[in-house]
């Protein structure tokens, strides 16, 4: 499989997707430059981390006018797997390719430290090696990740199982204090309608070895690898 | 231009015999620009004038070191064709003025000073102080300063993880921010500050020149009063979005074959970086000002050379790869111009519009400032410090109440409101995040990891600075041993107060005195620094500070040790020995509010001989946690072993051997060169027999169990329950006491 990597001026965590994919999970990875118009060949693209823009104005604001992102629309509308990861699920709201917006942390701080987050729909392209209601241990780092939308489209994201990821207790039960940064609906992670653009606010790409202590990272990179192969073997991307 | 008067030379913090020597040198009278050029490079900050006589003194050598003191950073051969390249440094004084800037551009400067060197920073631990939270000020202080921290490393994509803070009221009015950072470099791809090759172009990258900064480096070397604040303009203001863009910049040109040299703008901006280069190489640079990109217009060439706007490097590039240096930096937006050639006459000449501004040897500027031998002599008070009068402190009667008053003290208490606010795990490389003795970080493409710790007991270094600087090396050493690492070498911040005082001088040569027994003892070599005087405001001068830090190495990761306990059932041992040591302590601070007597003891020998007992253990693979004994002593010690793991708490039972020892001495003295040590039961023996061997004192003192901490004190057939507390009871004191004390008060 080959992985595009996005790179922004500011991304951050374009070097630890590259890592995992090529190095841990010993797929073709390709670091894509924003000013770069073309994802040809690409059979997944990943939005990473950091702070595109210095996360001046608003984060993911700017980005989402780099000239690749008219190539990642694309490529999301004809179907190719979309993950943003942290600030490139910032700046997936900001492109429109997922709904809502990001609000400052309930605490105001920047926040780095261990989630657990519930998988609530185990169905998807970037989840089904998962168990539904599965408990993966995934950290955060940010500083805007209060998810926020209104009550219609909210409404709307549970009524389509569009809620991928919410940050719960390591024993599953959903409580105000297992959520990092006060998102909506203990919100960490949405799909689009299609359900191949996929954003999330934990790092799953920190925590994909044993090395370095955990790695149930793993099972969202794994099932992306999994579906594109099924989708190859049935002759569609 | 105004005439240079006595009063002009003054304010530029310049003696007579100082300017007398500048007029020697140019054999004729300075102009403005010329003598702002001289006042910041003769600087105490920038030229180390009262110290550096005595940091000649300090082990710099050693079959690893790649690269000593006197370049940008320090680089330390760790195998396998890579180095780690480290250095540490202050930014005080900025952060008092303007704690939120101040703190980030200390960042942005030791990033810089890493990634010139040619390595990509993969590490940043602070050391902070300042003073007890009860005050508003300290409180906006200590905030300002976590979040510029956090502003600064957090956008760069470099993780911190770990450091040390300390509260006394001594950093009242005078903070310290000592940033330490970390990189990894081929070892045959190391870039030095050299304008060599004579007609070579001198290209300025990054941010445009501002009027931020100017004389920063000669307010880094002045004393602070009430109207200090008033020198915040003088404070630098960060773009760390700019310094990603310029670290990805540096790096991709280190990949091409076309630099010959490289520098970042730091203190003295375009004129130390000019000059130094120029004077490493024993060569000249022509300087055209009009071609250096602005901010403003009708910015003077003082206003040019003197500016400290972050974000800037000056690199040296080979003949005929100017065009390639300048399209990698439009690729990362970067403002760029060659703004100059290396000559061969050895002189720095500055033009501005066609004429000569400036005309200095660069040698001059850069090596030739004064040197003093300062004059050094005890305070009067020294005696009084160390006099401690056992028979006035009644020894402990509720050790629960004392246990729990530590570990909620500031300076115990967990560090996590801190370190959750820093990105701890950016790059996928740390292994023991922030809260264990040594953070450590693996190496990728390698089964190697590094170890790191910032460490310095100020108050030992204020009751004997000899004694302290020794105690802070044996520390530090013993945090990355007890992580299972070797340490391999040492950076230094030496924080003090005014080097003119003959006190204050005395604390710094009797620091570097006791630096340089343990590291020869211990052979670590000091690979780079930064020293950080005038440290007082109004007269009052902070606790000698040497901080250090320290990197050792893991040769094979998967033997990296944290200090908390991992199993029910599993013994525990204290390696090493218990002795009245209560002087210094911070259980004397915390409960009897005292400061006084003799630091803890240290055998040099004793101490070698733990950290090569603790190493085998760990590298046999018999120990399941190891944590060295420092503040709090051995109960403090024991609460961490049992509440500082993410992941549970565990409980232990403890026996400890009373002997002659008064109860809060073996409660909460600060004896050196001990370890605890858990293990399973299976290797007990093997344990008890290593230890013997190496000459290292060892005692199973009991077994962890339940949740809660038990520990006896006394000898064979008496033994008395002195703590018995559920650990979730320890945690929640000692977890959240920090953003209690932020929060509430």
């Amino acid at each position: 499989m080959n992985i595009g990597v996005v790179v922004f001026p500011g991304s951050n965590c374009d070097h630890d997707c590259q890592h995992v994919f090529r190095d841990v999970l010993a797929q073709d990875v390709t670091m894509i430059w924003h000013k770069e118009t073309s994802v040809s060949g690409l059979d997944a693209i990943i939005l990473p981390g950091g702070f595109s823009y210095g996360d001046y104005l608003r984060t993911g604001a700017i980005a989402r006018f780099s000239p690749i992102m008219q190539a990642v629309k694309r490529f999301a509308s004809e179907g190719g797997l979309v993950l943003g990861i942290c600030n490139g699920f910032q700046i997936l709201l900001e492109a429109g390719l997922l709904p809502g917006a990001m609000l400052r942390n309930r605490s105001l701080h920047f926040i780095c430290r261990e989630t657990y987050v519930k998988v609530e729909n185990a169905a998807t392209p970037f989840t089904h090696l998962c168990n539904p209601g599965q408990v993966l241990k995934i950290p955060v780092a940010h500083a805007d990740g209060n998810y926020y939308t209104d009550p219609v489209t909210l409404a709307g994201l549970q009524a389509n199982a569009q809620v991928v990821f919410r940050y719960c207790a390591a024993d599953g039960s959903m409580t105000p204090e297992s959520c990092p940064n006060g998102s909506l609906d203990n919100i960490a992670g949405i799909r689009n309608a299609e359900g191949n653009v996929l954003g999330l606010m934990p790092h799953p790409e920190r925590c994909a070895e044993m090395v370095i202590g955990n790695e149930d990272g793993r099972a969202i990179f794994l099932s992306m690898i999994a579906s594109w192969e099924r989708n190859k073997s049935v002759g569609v991307r | 231009m105004p005439p240079i008067t006595k009063d002009l030379v003054a304010q530029h913090n310049l003696t007579d015999e100082e300017y007398q020597k500048i007029v020697e040198i140019l054999g004729r009278g300075p102009n403005l620009t010329e003598l702002g050029m001289f006042s910041v490079m003769w600087s105490e900050h920038c030229s180390y004038k009262s110290s550096r006589l005595h940091l000649k003194k300090l082990p710099t050598t050693g079959p690893r070191v790649v690269q000593g003191p006197g370049e940008n950073a320090g680089a330390i051969d760790i195998g396998d064709g890579l180095c780690v390249v480290f250095k540490m440094e202050s930014h005080n004084h900025p952060s008092f003025i303007e704690p939120y800037q101040g703190a980030a551009t200390g960042v942005g400067g030791i990033l810089r000073d890493i990634f010139t060197m040619g390595a990509r920073p993969i590490a940043l631990l602070d050391s902070l102080r300042f003073g007890e939270l009860h005050s508003s000020k300290n409180r906006h202080l200590m905030r300002g300063v976590v979040s510029g921290i956090a502003g600064y490393g957090n956008c760069m994509g470099v993780p911190t993880v770990g450091g040390e803070i300390v509260f006394n009221d001594i950093y009242a009015l005078n903070p310290l921010v000592n940033v330490f950072c970390l990189g990894v470099a081929h070892k045959d791809k190391i870039f030095r500050g050299t304008a060599a090759g004579v007609g070579n172009p001198v290209i300025y990258f990054g941010s445009k020149t501002g009027r931020d900064g100017i004389h920063g480096a000669t307010m880094a070397s002045d004393s602070f009063d009430d109207e200090s604040e008033q020198k915040r303009p003088t404070v630098q203001v960060g773009d760390p979005f700019t310094e990603k863009l310029l670290l990805e910049a540096c790096l991709e040109l280190m990949e091409r074959d076309v630099l010959v040299g490289i520098q970042d703008m730091g203190a003295a901006g375009l004129t130390s970086s000019s000059c130094e280069m120029a004077s490493r190489a024993g060569n000249g640079i022509d300087l055209d000002l009009a071609k250096v990109p602005r901010r403003e217009p009708g910015m003077t060439p003082y206003e040019i050379m003197l500016s400290e706007s972050q974000e800037r490097m000056l690199m040296v590039a080979k003949a005929g790869k100017e065009e390639e240096c300048l399209a990698i930096c439009r690729k990362w937006d970067l403002d760029v111009a060659v703004i100059g050639k290396v000559t061969a006459d050895g002189i720095l000449r500055v033009k501005d519009e066609g004429k000569v501004v400036a005309e200095i040897p660069a040698k001059a500027l850069a090596d030739e400032g004064p040197r003093y031998e300062r004059p050094y002599q005890p305070p009067s008070y020294q005696d009084m410090l160390t006099n401690l009068n056992y028979d006035a402190v009644p020894d402990v009667k509720d050790a629960n109440a004392a246990l729990l008053a530590l570990l909620e003290s500031p300076t115990i208490a967990s560090k996590r409101w801190v370190y959750e606010q820093y990105d701890h795990m950016v790059r996928t490389n740390t292994m023991v995040r922030p809260g264990s003795d040594a953070a450590v970080v693996r190496i990728k493409g390698t089964n190697k990891a590094v170890a790191m710790t910032v460490d310095c007991n100020s108050r030992y270094c204020l009751l004997h600075p000899y004694e302290g600087a020794r105690l802070a090396v044996a520390e530090a050493a013993r945090n990355l041993v007890c992580s299972g690492a070797v340490p391999i070498g040492l950076t230094d911040c030496l924080n003090f107060g005014n080097p003119e005082r003959p006190d204050i001088m005395w604390q710094f040569v009797m620091a570097i005195e006791g630096m340089k027994d343990a590291c020869e003892h211990f052979q670590i070599p000091i690979v780079s620094g930064n020293v950080s005087f005038y440290n007082e405001t109004n007269g009052l001068s902070i606790y000698p500070t040497p901080m250090l830090g320290m990197v050792g190495l893991i040769e094979h990761s998967e033997r990296t040790t944290t200090q908390w306990f991992k199993e029910e059932g599993d013994e525990v041992f204290l390696l090493g020995t218990s002795r009245e040591d209560l002087g210094g302590a911070e259980y004397l601070k915390v409960v009897h509010a005292r400061e006084q007597g003799s630091p803890p003891y240290l055998s040099l020998d004793k101490e070698k001989a733990l950290h090569e007992c603790v190493l085998s253990l760990i590298h046999e693979g018999l120990l399941q946690s190891a944590h060295d004994c420092s503040e709090g002593g051995l109960a403090v010690t024991l609460a961490e072993c049992c509440m500082s793991g993410a992941e549970q708490a565990l409980g232990a039972v403890i026996r400890l051997t009373r002997g002659r020892l008064r109860k809060d001495a073996i409660l909460f003295g600060e004896s050196q060169s001990r370890v605890v040590i858990s293990a399973k039961p299976v290797h007990r023996q093997a344990i008890l027999d290593r230890a013997t061997q190496s000459g290292v004192p060892v005692e199973v003192i009991g077994s962890i169990s339940g949740n809660r901490l038990v520990l006896y004190v006394g000898d064979e057939g008496s033994t008395e329950k002195v703590i018995d507390q559920p650990v979730a009871t320890l945690r929640a004191r000692w977890a959240f006491s920090l953003e209690r004390t932020l929060r509430e008060s």
